[in-house]
């Protein structure tokens, strides 16, 4: 077992505002890792440094074995990325789709077309194979876009919240599609704002005001806040945080 | 009532301070007329200072000479160059260094002397005609003047033209410009600013929101409208400073007059945007047609820079239907002839009918949505 | 910068840029509609005033002067009084651009004294119409006087000749002035707004669709999906500049054939040579659009601050008026317009057959700016921000 993500003493200010502050935390390699956290306590910002969208103002992180501020592009082979909107090419068709971002990550013609085909099958897509990616419902949109993520076989792969605004049988499908990948090895580093979704992760860490409150296995987690759910561990770390807000506001 | 009036002016105060936040978008909305009216004032001009002369003079004798010199000295002019031959004239046409060329023949003098007649070709590079003509008409003038030093021709009767040029003696084309720039910085602020501002809204769904709140439509759209009309009123008095205390552009009517012509101006524009938010289907078809329905014409087919005069026949029948055309008309009556309603009813009466019939369609358009 | 990887993004830029229908129209009707309609209004073409006359001499000169005047063409009767009153309402309510006084004893001066006054005012609101009519004014009125002399002097020192000019007889010095203008002979205000336009119309193309398609991708987020792949910055970058820069020269072609088609305009130099003048052109374009797009979120902001920019640029250029009539502080600035270069270039080509060494310094200019315009957008532009 290797260090898939590790991650010392985060920070990233926007002028006097700090959104992320001095987190840590290490990922293993094939585990299913959950970030929480409430609307605005920096889940983004902080998965924007460690894909390399945003710069650290400092501390430091790895991803995949390179550091994210000096080995940029080397991280950038080794990861998949599947952000809020699922990314794809609207107006390109779903093969189209494939084939960019297969070409993007250097696989070869051969292997585009085998794999490609294979995710096709897999997805039950093969009627739509020529349609634009538009005309998809979304929980398809959504499928498709986590497996052109994986289309390179990353070492690591980043989702950001990646089931908003699907049913729930959907949800339950796209997660068998999470541990079908972290079985074979991947690393998946998901946030997620449905508490239910946490449960079904390795380990989790919830974010408020750009600090992790807390951290461990869904178990350990309510243990320590001698919570039955994950609802309540939230709501209990979130409401004086909001208090707060208010009272300086 | 009572609540329906304060909700109206609560909306009002909202919308204002909406708008006091888009700094960025606020900082271009007050400065830009008063770069315009600078940038424009400066840049668009159509006297020639200073006319540049090639000279061709194969045998250069006192005659030659003296009528060179008469273009030496000449402020107006400027000798770039002389030569032997056509041929280098040519090329210098071509690089641009030459509005005009001088082409002396040779034995100037002697035939001067003979009585017959004494060749001269002048060369003008007509690319654009305006400024070729006006160009050789300035040399051909400095021509005429030496030739009747030389106790020329007969006694030859003349008609003596006395010039009066009236509403703008200096001929300064900013003058001309100013009162159109007035029209266009309205046009941006209130068309173009309202479709923008009312399709966002229409996108994002917040429009459906205030149609089910207890403000009535009519209530919704003045309010979205007045901090517009406020800010084109701001305009006004600002681009107005700029000309005067840039270029002196005078002002010689009712002040009154123009602003409440202002007033009617911006309500056309603001019912243009209106009804190109309520008739377009995203942010980016309704900035496209703003710009195209609304600036573009208020730019090229209302008289501010290109005269209506120059036009084709049918472009001239086009401008009809553009509001700033109108409205130039008045500011230029108001700021140069100083001439009030008298002059200006029909005007003002066409911009009346285009408000009338433009705000009928933009708030039948909205019906179906708020029904 | 890796070529495979360009060619698959190539391929999904030209998809995108055929299936969207909003941009095919502005690549296809948006530079037809500004050739048509543009080449007709943006003229300050001065074709005739209308004449409000006062004649109060009512000899049979005065009669030949008002004739003569309305005969051109160029001066159309709009009506005639006694009082200046009647003429000064006319001015007023615009239904006179000039108005003419022809005073009393106007034959019998010209008889007597050999000379006699007549009154033109203007509505100089367009001080250059006004200009030019006065000179056709000044051109008619002096045939008028050559052939009424020519009358009343029968044994004159000098004789009418054809076209209404003095022929000296031999004996006294005169100047035999032929006047000749090159390029433009039938003085079409269009052929030289022409190719001006079409340096607009491929600007708009290059810069506004440049900006409006990345910050298109901004607003999807594809941006960012694309951001965090291992395509490098210039790869990047040549994907999106090419494909425009593709279709920038087909509207290239696409005006100049409507210019020699439908305007007449002469192609006196080499097409080559526009060609490559353009190429120039469009890569500091496309920088201008790549940078706009780095500051713009919405692609409305996008359009916003490209039609700003551009409307700047444009007055600037000598397009629409000419450098030389602008303050000395405003022609400097010219020469780092690039559009003004490339409409001098434009109008120096193909109205009069300028070699590549006539335009040699405007050649160096663009590629000076362009080089530096891109440079700029290509350093602004970053995968990672902050």
């Amino acid at each position: 077992m290797t260090t898939a993500i590790a991650v010392k003493d985060l920070t990233r200010r926007f002028g006097s505002f700090t959104a992320v502050d001095s987190i840590s935390f290490d990922v293993q390699s094939g585990e299913v890792f959950g970030f929480l956290g409430a609307n605005g306590a920096g889940k983004t910002t902080a998965i924007k440094m460690l894909i390399g969208l945003l710069a650290p103002t400092s501390g430091d992180a790895s991803v995949a074995g390179f550091d994210v501020a000096t080995q940029a592009e080397d991280v950038r082979r080794h990861i998949g990325y599947m952000s809020q909107r699922f990314s794809l090419y609207d107006d390109l068709t779903v093969r189209e789709n494939i084939t960019l971002y297969g070409g993007i990550y250097g696989l070869s013609d051969d292997v585009i077309r085998d794999r490609g085909d294979s995710l096709i099958r897999e997805l039950q897509l093969d009627d739509s194979r020529d349609e634009r990616v538009a005309s998809l419902p979304l929980g398809w949109k959504q499928k498709l876009a986590f497996s052109v993520a994986m289309l390179h076989e990353p070492a690591v792969v980043f989702l950001d919240e990646p089931t908003g605004g699907v049913d729930p049988i959907t949800r339950r499908q796209f997660w068998e599609m999470i541990y079908t990948v972290a079985e074979r090895g991947t690393t998946v580093f998901v946030t997620t704002h449905y508490l239910d979704e946490a449960e079904y992760c390795d380990r989790i860490s919830i974010m408020v005001d750009g600090r992790i409150a807390a951290m461990g296995t869904p178990t350990e987690v309510k243990q320590k806040f001698g919570a039955a759910t994950l609802d309540e561990v939230f709501l209990h770390l979130v409401r004086p945080a909001e208090a707060s807000h208010a009272q300086s506001a | 009532m009572e609540s329906r009036r304060s909700a109206l002016r609560a909306f009002v105060v909202k919308e204002m301070r909406h708008i006091m936040r888009d700094r960025q978008t606020l900082t271009i909305l007050l400065l830009l007329p008063m770069v315009m009216v600078v940038l424009f004032g400066f840049a668009l001009r159509d006297d020639i200072n200073q006319v540049r002369v090639a000279v061709v003079d194969p045998a250069p004798d006192y005659a030659t000479t003296a009528l060179r010199s008469r273009f030496a000295g000449n402020p107006r002019f400027e000798i770039v160059g002389t030569a032997r031959t056509i041929d280098g004239v040519e090329s210098l046409f071509r690089r641009g260094g030459a509005d005009l060329a001088l082409v002396f023949s040779p034995g100037f003098a002697r035939s001067l002397g003979d009585g017959t007649p004494a060749r001269l070709l002048l060369i003008g590079d007509a690319s654009n005609p305006n400024t070729g003509s006006a160009m050789t008409a300035y040399a051909t003038a400095v021509i005429a003047s030496y030739e009747a030093e030389l106790g020329a021709v007969g006694r030859r009767v003349r008609i003596v033209p006395e010039l009066r040029m009236r509403f703008n003696p200096t001929l300064e084309s900013v003058n001309l410009f100013v009162p159109g720039l007035i029209a266009l910085v309205l046009t941006l602020v209130t068309a173009l600013m309202t479709a923008i501002s009312l399709s966002r809204e229409k996108e994002r769904g917040t429009l459906e929101i205030l149609l089910v709140s207890p403000l009535r439509p009519w209530q919704i759209i003045l309010g979205k409208v007045v901090p517009y009309l406020l800010l084109a009123v701001a305009n006004v008095v600002t681009a107005l400073l700029a000309a005067w205390i840039v270029f002196h552009v005078p002002f010689r009517g009712s002040l009154t007059l123009l602003l409440v012509s202002s007033i009617l101006y911006s309500l056309v524009g603001l019912s243009l945007g209106v009804l190109v938010a309520a008739v377009t289907s995203s942010q980016r078809a309704a900035m496209l047609a703003a710009v195209v329905g609304t600036m573009l014409p208020s730019t090229l087919l209302s008289g501010l820079i290109f005269p209506i005069a120059s036009l084709p026949g049918w472009l001239r029948i086009v401008t009809f239907v553009v509001p700033a055309r109108w409205f130039i008309v008045i500011a230029r009556g108001i700021m140069l002839e100083g001439v009030g309603v008298r002059y200006l009813w029909r005007e003002l009466a066409v911009l009346t009918v285009m408000l009338v019939v433009l705000l009928v369609a933009a708030v039948r358009r909205f019906k179906p949505r708020l029904a | 910068m890796k070529v495979r990887t360009l060619r698959f993004l190539l391929r999904k830029e030209f998809l995108q840029i055929l299936r969207d229908r909003t941009i095919l129209g502005m690549l296809i009707f948006m530079p037809l509609i500004q050739l048509l309609v543009l080449a007709n209004a943006v003229t300050f073409e001065v074709r005739s005033a209308s004449m409000y006359v006062i004649d109060r001499d009512h000899s049979s000169a005065s009669r030949d002067v008002v004739t003569r005047l309305t005969g051109s063409g160029r001066f159309v009767p709009a009506g005639s009084s006694a009082t200046t009153r009647e003429a000064d309402d006319a001015m007023l309510e615009r239904r006179a651009d000039m108005i003419l006084v022809i005073p009393a004893n106007f034959e019998r001066d010209l008889v007597r004294d050999r000379h006699a006054p007549v009154q033109l005012i203007f509505n100089a609101e367009n001080g250059a119409a006004a200009g030019v009519m006065t000179s056709y004014a000044n051109a008619i009125l002096a045939s008028s006087a050559n052939e009424f002399g020519a009358r009343i002097n029968p044994t004159p020192v000098a004789r009418l000749s054809s076209d209404g000019s003095l022929v000296p007889v031999p004996g006294h010095p005169s100047i035999d002035l032929q006047r000749r203008g090159w390029y433009n002979v039938e003085l079409d205000y269009r052929q030289y707004m022409v190719p001006g336009i079409l340096v607009v119309l491929v600007t708009i193309v290059g810069t506004l669709l440049t900006a409006m398609n990345i910050v298109r991708e901004k607003e999807a987020g594809t941006l960012d999906q694309l951001n965090v792949t291992p395509i490098d910055r210039s790869t990047f970058i040549a994907a999106k500049l090419i494909p425009l820069w593709t279709f920038a020269m087909a509207d290239l072609i696409m005006g100049l054939i409507v210019a020699r088609f439908v305007f007449g305009v002469p192609m006196l130099g080499s097409l080559t040579l526009i060609f490559f003048a353009a190429t120039i052109y469009m890569i500091g374009a496309l920088g201008i659009g790549l940078w706009i797009s780095t500051v713009a979120e919405t692609q409305q902001q996008a359009m916003f601050v490209t039609f700003s920019l551009l409307m700047i640029y444009l007055l600037m250029s000598g397009l629409f008026t000419p450098i030389r009539a602008m303050p000395t502080w405003a022609q400097w600035t010219t020469q780092i317009n690039p559009i003004a270069h490339f409409v001098a270039l434009m109008r120096s080509v193909l109205l009069k057959g300028a070699t590549m060494r006539d335009v040699a310094q405007h050649l160096l200019a663009l590629t000076g700016i362009s080089a530096a315009v891109l440079g700029i957008a290509v350093r602004k532009y970053q995968k990672r921000s902050g």
